[in-house]
């Protein structure tokens, strides 16, 4: 039955509540500071616009407020008492206010539209140079970090990353200009009311502290009750079909409603206090407001200090937008914090040390003419090693053949735990050398060593008689094909996927290399043939097709030197037999280094390799080694003690 | 749909009408304060009376309190509700996927089902909640500070009503059109993240043909475009604030006009006048948040109908109405059955396939990749049902049984087989619940589980991870049918369930098969020659018909395909066995 994918968006909901668990961050102002740089890099002047457009705002809020006292005291107020009131003054107060507003809102329009313009850039920025960082990133980190881990940092991450640029850091500016304008302003009115409503926002903070705290308790708990529902799920789901064969439904609804329950619990707990905290907030806030009205009301009533009805109505007004930037404030640095987190995690992968290469020695076009290479620049079907010496800079050419020796290398994945120790091996040009051995024995090892996915710790390995250290990865690289066992196909068309391994390969000869593979007549097949487009890892095919457009690949780079892990016998006979017949087709001529599973393979290999625990324990033909009565013998006689 | 997830509030409906009833007292109370104000401003500070203002702030501290309480109790329910909601659409969820069939199993895929209990019922709870509380709070904010101001002053009200017909036509305007955008943009978001996942785990394939910058290249064209999209969606939703601000402006300004007029034309006092503007703000914000649910709510309106979907889906297997609940014996007879996954397909999977299989009997089955071997075995134990013809076992058509007697005598060991969390002995009794300690040890023994079971330092006890990843997969499987074998059934069906044993203990498990449980019917599927040669009958498929059934001598003497597979996997191709299980 074939999976539906399903196509999972990313919620992009609001940011997280103010009541959640802060994460920890070492070192948050170093790491602030060099987010800050990062953001700053390339757009200093727009966030400088930015600024001084939420000032502009801000102010001309600020002074559309203070525009109350001036409204009621100086123009309303008067008029009411004169017999033939004039309102050309108030008309020309009105338009200059008019005025602010007008710059106000489109300070407001500027500074968002430069925003989106500088986060979605630094958003790019930072995916591009992730990517770019990531692919020169040695094999080894993406053994030791989880991929999920590593998808995380380009999502979750850069998500909180894109939260902070465009929410949080102009509102947290936005909220410290309008609490030290409002204060200020405040203070000019009328200097006991501000400190009243100063009071005020201390209890507001002390709620936030105290119902927050609960909160954030509940939410932990949460968190503890959805990764257990989730883990639960997942498990269960996965092994539905077992369930069902079982008759284990009952049981398996049993378990799932006690977990079930325990998370409405902690979910009903955390979401309730998360959900008090706003209503009790802003109540507070009407109980200041109301409380300055009531002060206010009977100092302006006794005229006192010259409090005004009109300064009462914009002081009530500046109440009112008080409480709300400093309740925006801890929860702005909330967001920051989250996102200082997950920028930790995205410097971390910036800051992971990418594949060093001290080679100095490359491949290039060659012709022959007299029994001596020169380099030419044109096709000749002739590769050489360039080797400049470094003592006296004089240069050798020798020609690529692909003979390979390994020289007493000793190995190991972490430099306390060696897994191969004292290896010796030999292939000459177009010898066919098998690995056999159980799982575990060190036989993927060896091939990553070749093409240098990791470095040797001791003993050398020599490639045409050149230590590999000397050579450059890529040109290394270039010079050997491989043919993994878990085929990884990508996002294109089939045409496109197999001219992965030869990039200005012409249709034709993606073609011919797919013939070679075997694999062109099931291409023909395909709905669109060779444009087919493959998704998810080529998920509309077969395991076995997928190996046959493996090998196509493999064979349209056309290298000297082989690297194959063969498929165990889990696919059916028939398919077997025509990857093994394009396998064996790719072989010919080349050096190749199998891993085999499959009888014939071994036995028409040159040499086989027995290794155990990292270490050779018998090397000869199948012939010699069958003699030898040794490992070799028990493993395939073991295998044919039926047959 | 709505009536589907409606019926899933079940015990939390009190929660759920109390939430909004609570939201619009607190909104009411919300709305006198500022008449209260203007009452304090003009018949207080105007007037000069002092005791007024006290006995008005102190209504006024009342209304606050009165309202505060409110809100919390609306948070305090709304939380409840919709927490409760999401328990109950899981719990639903759960339950229902429990009844499914294999069919309906594999018409959602694991994945599909997994996200609809999880990130979807998250997505209506936060739904539900901000509809219980904000859907019912800004509209009637809205239509109460609207009428407020209509109250205090019909003319200058107009002035709100324009400006929220206004505002309202542009947010709906920006809203409509960023989330266009924003729909052409996510989608091409999951593209690229998609593309950096497939070059995590490529990554030796791009490092092995050097394709780094080829990758690079590719990957900067697409996130640049996406750079493209998002400012395209973005720059649009940038209107958003400036256009509120630009309203808000012009309705105080008007008001501050026309407010100042009146004022002195006696029809409006100042303390209206504040009061006034104070609803501006409340009408405006009642708008914003409405054009924001409306976003979540339509955001959450794909969760919605991915949940409904499981919900709505009715198993297609079912109990019998007078189900039969024993089986005679281990017999199966395959009669005239053709079998299609879609009845919408053409070709069938199975095609009238006509078999007999004595109890007892130890039967292999061999073929290709597609030739429906487990379709074949999936019937026995009515995991799908026929869609023609009949599968009889025990002398019953398999559809006259109990399903958990069915099954419980016709043990499956599943070709993709998982272990769960939990010790060994715990997955074993998977099997059998009331098993002893013994009968455990004795199960593992026959599927020759025992010898490195003994060597794990915890034995029977060791925990086994969730999927059973610390073991290896040669292990895994002998688990696997030690637990098929605790069942006691009266058939045992495998299906490539030795696959990654290796050779010797596939022949030391089958041959303690044919010891110890001589009179379960055995079906064995395998892609190995040697681990069905010795049955008594083999079945030959191909192509969804028996191309040959007999003892491994007749098909190698009449069988053209069972030869080929049998020389070519002796004859040189065969497997060079790793001994890797152990």
């Amino acid at each position: 039955m074939p999976e539906q994918k399903q196509n999972v968006k990313p919620v992009h909901g609001p940011g997280r509540r103010p009541g959640g668990p802060r994460p920890k961050v070492k070192n948050p102002g170093k790491l602030f500071a060099r987010l800050m740089k990062y953001i700053l890099k390339g757009y200093t002047i727009p966030c400088a616009i930015v600024v001084v457009c939420i000032l502009i705002t801000v102010l001309a809020s600020v002074q559309g407020t203070l525009f109350m006292q001036t409204l009621i005291d100086v123009y309303i107020l008067p008029l009411t008492k004169q017999n033939t009131p004039d309102f050309s003054g108030l008309a020309q107060a009105i338009g200059r206010v008019s005025l602010f507003y007008l710059a106000g809102a489109a300070a407001a329009y500027a500074n968002t539209r430069i925003m989106v313009f500088v986060t979605q850039s630094v958003l790019r920025n930072l995916r591009d140079d992730m990517f770019t960082h990531m692919e020169e990133l040695p094999v080894r980190y993406f053994d030791t970090h989880s991929h999920g881990d590593i998808m995380s940092t380009y999502t979750n991450d850069a998500d909180t990353l894109r939260q902070m640029i465009s929410q949080s850091i102009p509102q947290f500016l936005n909220s410290i200009i309008t609490i030290v304008s409002v204060f200020f302003s405040m203070l000019t009115l009328n200097i006991p009311l501000t400190f009243l409503t100063l009071a005020m926002v201390g209890v507001t903070l002390l709620s936030t502290k105290k119902i927050g705290g609960l909160s954030a308790r509940y939410f932990i708990a949460q968190q503890q009750d959805i990764a257990a529902v989730n883990g639960y799920i997942e498990e269960m789901i996965n092994g539905q079909k077992v369930v069902k064969v079982f008759t284990h439904e009952a049981e398996s609804i049993e378990k799932f409603n006690v977990l079930n329950d325990r998370l409405f619990v902690s979910a009903d707990n955390a979401n309730k206090f998360g959900n008090i905290l706003m209503p009790v907030n802003a109540q507070i806030g009407n109980i200041s407001y109301v409380l300055c009205a009531m002060v206010g009301g009977a100092l302006a009533l006794n005229g006192v200090g010259g409090f005004t009805l009109g300064g009462l109505a914009s002081f009530l007004t500046f109440n009112k937008s008080f409480g709300q930037p400093i309740n925006q404030l801890s929860m702005q640095i909330n967001n920051i914090v989250m996102a200082l987190a997950g920028s930790e995690r995205i410097f971390a992968l910036l800051d992971e040390e990418t594949e060093t290469d001290e080679g100095y020695v490359t491949l290039v076009r060659a012709k022959k003419e007299n029994g001596k290479l020169t380099e030419v620049k044109e096709r000749t079907g002739i590769w050489a090693w360039k080797h400049t010496h470094q003592a006296d800079g004089s240069t050798d050419y020798v020609e690529l053949r692909g003979d390979v020796v390994f020289d007493d290398v000793d190995f190991g994945y972490v430099p306390e735990k060696t897994v191969l120790h004292n290896v010796d091996l030999y292939a000459t040009p177009g010898q066919k050398i098998a690995f056999v051995g159980s799982t575990g024995a060190g036989k993927t090892t060896i091939t990553n060593l070749i093409n240098q996915f990791y470095d040797i710790q001791d003993g050398k390995i020599r490639y045409d008689g050149i230590n590999i250290n000397k050579i450059r990865k890529d040109d290394l690289r270039h010079s050997l094909g491989i043919v993994l066992q878990d085929t990884h196909l990508f996002t294109a068309s089939v045409m496109e996927n197999i001219r992965y391994g030869k990039l200005d390969a012409t249709d034709e000869e993606v073609m011919a290399a797919a013939r070679l593979a075997n694999a062109d007549t099931f291409i023909q097949q395909l709905p669109d043939g060779y444009q087919t487009m493959l998704t998810g890892d080529g998920a509309n095919l077969s395991q076995g097709q997928r190996q046959l457009l493996a090998i196509a690949r493999a064979a349209i780079a056309d290298p000297p030197v082989l690297i194959l892990d063969e498929a165990t016998s889990s696919i059916d006979t028939r398919t077997e037999k025509i990857v093994q017949d394009g396998m064996d087709k790719l072989m010919n001529g080349r050096t190749t280094f199998v891993i085999a599973h499959r009888l014939s393979t071994v036995k028409n290999s040159d040499c086989i390799i027995v290794l155990e625990q990292g270490r050779v324990i018998e090397r000869g033909n199948h012939e010699q080694l069958l003699a030898e009565h040794g490992k070799y013998y028990q493993l395939y006689t073991g295998n044919l003690a039926e047959g | 749909m709505l009536k589907t997830l409606g019926a899933r509030i079940g015990q939390f409906r009190k929660d759920s009408l109390l939430t909004p009833v609570f939201m619009i007292l607190e909104v009411l109370m919300e709305t006198i304060i500022p008449l209260m104000m203007a009452s304090i401003i003009d018949n207080g500070v105007d007037a000069g009376n002092a005791e007024h203002i006290y006995v008005m702030g102190i209504c006024m501290v009342v209304t606050a309190f009165i309202s505060l309480y409110a809100g919390a109790m609306g948070g305090k329910y709304g939380a409840r509700a919709s927490t409760g909601f999401a328990r109950n659409l899981r719990k639903a969820m759960f339950e229902n996927i429990q009844t499914f069939s294999f069919s309906n199993i594999d018409k959602f895929s694991t994945a599909g089902l997994v996200t609809r209990l999880t990130t979807d019922v998250t997505n209506i709870q936060n739904a539900y909640q901000m509809l219980l509380r904000m859907c019912v709070r800004a509209p009637i904010s809205l239509v109460c500070a609207m009428g407020m101001a209509f109250f205090i002053s019909p003319r200058l009200a107009l002035i709100y009503l324009a400006a929220v017909i206004f505002l309202g036509l542009l947010l709906a305007v920006i809203t409509v059109k960023a989330h266009g955008y924003f729909m052409e943009a996510f989608p091409k978001y999951d593209d690229l993240n998609a593309s950096v996942q497939e070059n995590v785990s490529a990554i030796r394939v791009v490092k092995a043909y050097v394709r780094e910058d080829f990758e690079k290249e590719k990957f900067t064209r697409a996130s640049q475009n996406i750079y493209r999209l998002f400012i395209k969606a973005e720059g649009i939703l940038a209107f958003n604030s400036p256009i509120m601000q630009i309203t808000v402006y012009f309705c105080i300004v008007a008001i501050s006009w026309t407010g100042a007029k009146m004022i002195v034309g006696g029809t409006l006092t100042t303390g209206e006048l504040m009061s006034l503007l104070t609803y501006c703000m409340n009408i405006m914000m009642s708008l914003m948040m409405l054009s924001m649910v409306f976003v979540m709510l339509t955001m959450s309106a794909a969760s919605a109908r991915r949940i409904c979907e499981v919900l709505e889906e009715k198993s297609d297997i079912t109990n019998p109405e007078n189900p039969v609940s024993a089986l005679a014996d281990g017999s199966i007879i395959f009669d005239h059955v053709t079998f299609r996954y879609n009845e919408a397909s053409a070709r069938p999977v199975l095609d009238n396939i006509d078999l007999s299989i004595r109890s007892g009997e130890t039967i292999g089955i061999i073929g290709g990749t597609g030739s429906s071997k487990s379709s074949l075995v999936s019937l026995i134990s009515r995991l799908y049902d026929v869609s023609d013809g009949s599968v009889i076992v025990g002398g019953r058509d398999v559809r006259s049984y109990d399903l958990d007697t069915l099954r419980n005598e016709v043990s499956v060991v599943l070709q993709n087989n998982v272990l769960f969390s939990g010790t060994i002995y715990e997955n074993l009794r998977w099997g059998d619940v009331n098993a002893t300690d013994e009968e455990c040890r004795r199960a593992c023994r026959l599927a020759c589980a025992d010898e490195f079971i003994e060597r794990f330092p915890d034995g029977y006890d060791t925990h086994i991870e969730q999927g059973g990843t610390n073991v290896s997969g040669g292990q895994k499987q002998r688990l696997c049918i030690a637990r098929a074998l605790l069942k006691k059934p009266k058939i045992l069906i495998l299906d490539d369930s030795t696959s990654a044993v290796d050779t010797a203990t596939d022949a030391k498990i089958r041959k303690a098969f044919a010891e110890e449980i001589p009179d379960t019917t055995k079906l064995i599927i395998a892609q190995r020659i040697s681990s069905v040669q010795n049955a008594d009958r083999i079945i030959v498929l191909h192509n969804g018909a028996v191309n040959g059934f007999g003892t491994h001598e007749t098909l190698l003497k009449e069988n053209e395909i069972y030869r080929d597979v049998y020389e070519s996997q002796t004859g040189g191709s065969g497997d060079f066995d790793e001994g890797g299980a152990a």
